[in-house]
């Protein structure tokens, strides 16, 4: 096992010391939600002095509908390619105005991080903006049904990706955001999964310490897209890393280190089976998601110097 | 009170305009022709004469984004952009006229592709005109200057607190150096206060903004938005005023009307060919000829009233438009039609186009336009929509 690269500065925050105050309710996201639990979760960690920017997306969506509004702290929906960008200018104006002991989030989705918002997220870290960035993965364009994104992963039926008699689901293989920000050089990025759910509390932890921009994946699965039970978000968010398909892990000032190692993985067949997304895969499609993961852990074993 | 007399191009002048406004936070991206009037604000943030946070952002989009999270902050912002960036920002256009965030841009009017062009028309802010922004055109180096003063009293006035849009014609008024006169900070501080907006994000009363409404609710921000817009015809006038007071120099709000009192034939007009127009509407006073020209200078609000008041006793009225709306007519014929037609006057109107992709309009093309308007207001039939200097009669 792995060190993690940085020790957070505070007190680590945990179930036990976690506030009991709520920054992000009474919103109308759908019952095993996991990109709401990430959004509830984070603003307890980081507090009443915080602002937050979400673009296009179940979180906005479900949180601003007027004259219902779902955030305890200063908040806005901003365009959806504009997350980064608008914390950019909030983050100057809290240099304008002295204000150096805030924090300035963002929860965009893999839509609004992959694809539309990526232009944006990348001059942020070019100007290593003090913001911290946390996209919300459920895999899908789940607010508008359901459609492919740069995030979805290889297989999975989507309504654009249908898996029908000519099609066999999404083509591609997910965009490896991790290695886009990791390559800006930027002060802090991790993986984690809303799954493993003192990971990220550490991990938002450490981002809210950093002099600098801050990137957090969060693997948040969405019950209605992925086709689970709405109990079992995180079980399968756990599964997700457990069968090695996603990685808990952190970068900073050019080292990268693991912050969970499975030593051996759970079938991915028993992953993918289990969610409705996946169901029409072939035994030799498993067999290339099982392919493309050991890749990866290849990758990672090799480059990251991890174990 | 103390100006000091300087001799700038129009960008430089509105750098001067927008460091003398104060602006906390800048968001920069270049284009052609605006990039002279951000490298010389980075110049000033550089040397120290201006303290304003400056971000050097990767889009245009991202350059209104990010003044709009600078806004809701609470802090005064400035942009610009030209053309294809400005047709880029459109989304964040309504998004900040929408969230009513009194930002101050400049934009310099450049055609738009294709064909691809850097020289000046006015089809990419007209394009934008519903966009919920408030549109000032100006004619010279000085008013660009004065305009960007004026905009930032406008924009954060509390019944108005809708975005402003400063046009400048590219490389005709962004390049040319003209001698100006330019304010001490001190009477600009005792004409345009800090801003202190009512409504910010607070961290001792947090709010949401930027929030989505139901069907039940949309139409009544819109309609206090389209107040807020219209409470900019006095507020226009009174900061007009005001700065009149304070500087000598009232521009006459929404629109200027130059000798127009008796004038049978009216040109209207739009940015700095009006200084053209001008020339000639003299050399054709001096043969005797009764005719006026209207400077359109708001384009939102939109002088209806005023252009109807001037035009009442006019046999005939042409527009001169430097756009089009493909399949249409331009954009400000459009416009001044309506403000004439809701006011029960229908002398014959006749649109001009011309100087499209910087096409130099030249005296002898205005002097045409007072001949089509003459042989129109005698009851000869005419071309409704004509492309000036081109020899095409989109009638035909």
């Amino acid at each position: 096992m792995t060190e993690p690269v940085s020790k957070a500065a505070a007190k680590p925050v945990n179930a036990r010391t976690l506030t009991e105050q709520e920054f992000f309710f009474g919103h109308k996201a759908c019952a095993g939600c996991g990109g709401a639990l990430a959004v509830r979760l984070a603003l307890k960690v980081l507090g009443e002095r915080t602002y937050a920017v979400l673009p296009a997306g179940c979180m906005s969506a479900v949180g601003f509908i007027y004259p219902q509004m779902a955030f305890g702290i200063n908040a806005m929906i901003s365009t959806f390619a504009g997350t980064a960008s608008m914390l950019s200018g909030m983050a100057a104006a809290a240099r304008a105005q002295g204000l150096n002991d805030v924090h300035l989030i963002g929860f965009a989705g893999d839509g609004g991080t992959a694809d539309i918002g990526i232009q944006a997220l990348s001059g942020a870290i070019d100007r290593n903006e003090k913001i911290i960035y946390v996209c919300y993965d459920n895999e899908a364009y789940m607010n508008t049904g359901t459609q492919k994104s740069g995030l979805t992963p290889f297989g999975a039926h989507t309504t654009t990706t249908p898996a029908g008699a000519m099609s066999r689901g999404a083509g591609n293989r997910k965009k490896n955001m991790f290695d886009i920000v990791t390559a800006h050089g930027i002060t802090y990025a991790a993986t984690t999964s809303i799954g493993h759910i003192q990971d990220f509390l550490n991990k938002i932890q450490r981002a809210a310490a950093v002099e600098g921009t801050a990137y957090i994946h969060v693997l948040a699965p969405c019950p209605t897209g992925w086709g689970i039970a709405t109990d079992q978000t995180l079980a399968i968010a756990r599964e997700a890393v457990d069968c090695g398909l996603w990685v808990l892990a952190e970068y900073e000032k050019g080292r990268y280190a693991l912050t969970k190692t499975p030593q051996q993985f759970t079938p991915i067949s028993d992953y993918l089976k289990k969610q409705g997304r996946f169901r029409h895969l072939l035994e030799k499609e498993v067999e290339e998601v099982e392919r493309e993961r050991d890749e990866r852990w290849s990758y990672i074993r090799r480059h990251w110097n991890c174990l | 009170m103390a100006q000091v007399k300087q001799f700038v191009s129009g960008n430089e002048a509105v750098a001067i305009g927008a460091r003398l406004a104060c602006p906390q936070v800048i968001t920069a991206y270049p284009i052609t022709p605006q990039t002279v009037a951000m490298e010389r604000l980075s110049e000033m943030v550089g040397e120290g004469t201006l303290q304003a946070q400056f971000i050097l952002v990767e889009s245009e989009h991202s350059a209104l984004s990010a003044a709009m999270g600078a806004s809701a902050f609470g802090s005064r912002t400035f942009t610009a952009t030209s053309s294809q960036g400005l047709l880029y920002m459109a989304e964040c256009l309504h998004y900040a006229s929408g969230g009513r965030f009194p930002i101050v841009m400049m934009n310099a009017n450049r055609s738009v592709a294709l064909p691809w062009s850097i020289y000046g028309d006015h089809r990419d802010s007209l394009s934008l005109l519903d966009s919920g922004w408030l549109q000032v055109y100006v004619e010279d180096a000085q008013e660009a200057l004065d305009m960007i003063l004026q905009a930032y009293a406008i924009a954060e006035n509390e019944q108005v607190l809708t975005p402003v849009m400063v046009n400048l014609d590219g490389f005709t008024v962004t390049h040319t150096y003209e001698p100006i006169r330019v304010p001490s900070q001190a009477a600009v501080d005792a004409f345009l206060p800090s801003f202190a907006p009512a409504i910010k994000m607070d961290l001792a009363k947090p709010l949401n903004m930027g929030f989505s409404s139901t069907p039940a609710d949309n139409m009544a921000f819109k309609y206090q938005q389209h107040q807020g817009a219209e409470a900019a015809r006095c507020v226009i006038d009174q900061v007009d005023r005001s700065f009149g007071e304070h500087f000598g120099r009232p521009y006459g709000g929404l629109m200027e009307a130059y000798r127009c009192d008796d004038a049978e034939l009216i040109l209207i007009t739009l940015g700095s060919v009006s200084g053209t127009a001008r020339r000639v509407v003299d050399a054709l006073r001096e043969q005797g000829e009764k005719v006026g020209l209207v400077k359109i200078r708001f384009m939102r609000p939109f002088p209806r009233e005023e252009i109807a008041a001037v035009a009442r006793n006019a046999r005939a009225v042409g527009i001169l438009d430097r756009d089009i709306s493909f399949g249409y007519e331009g954009a400000v014929y459009t416009n001044v039609n309506s403000a004439l037609a809701g006011n029960g006057q229908v002398p014959p109107t006749l649109n001009f186009i011309a100087g499209l992709g910087g096409r130099d309009i030249r005296k002898e093309d205005i002097e045409t336009m007072f001949l089509r308007l003459a042989s129109a207001a005698d009851g000869r039939p005419f071309q409704r929509v004509e492309f000036i200097h081109l020899g095409v009669m989109t009638d035909d």
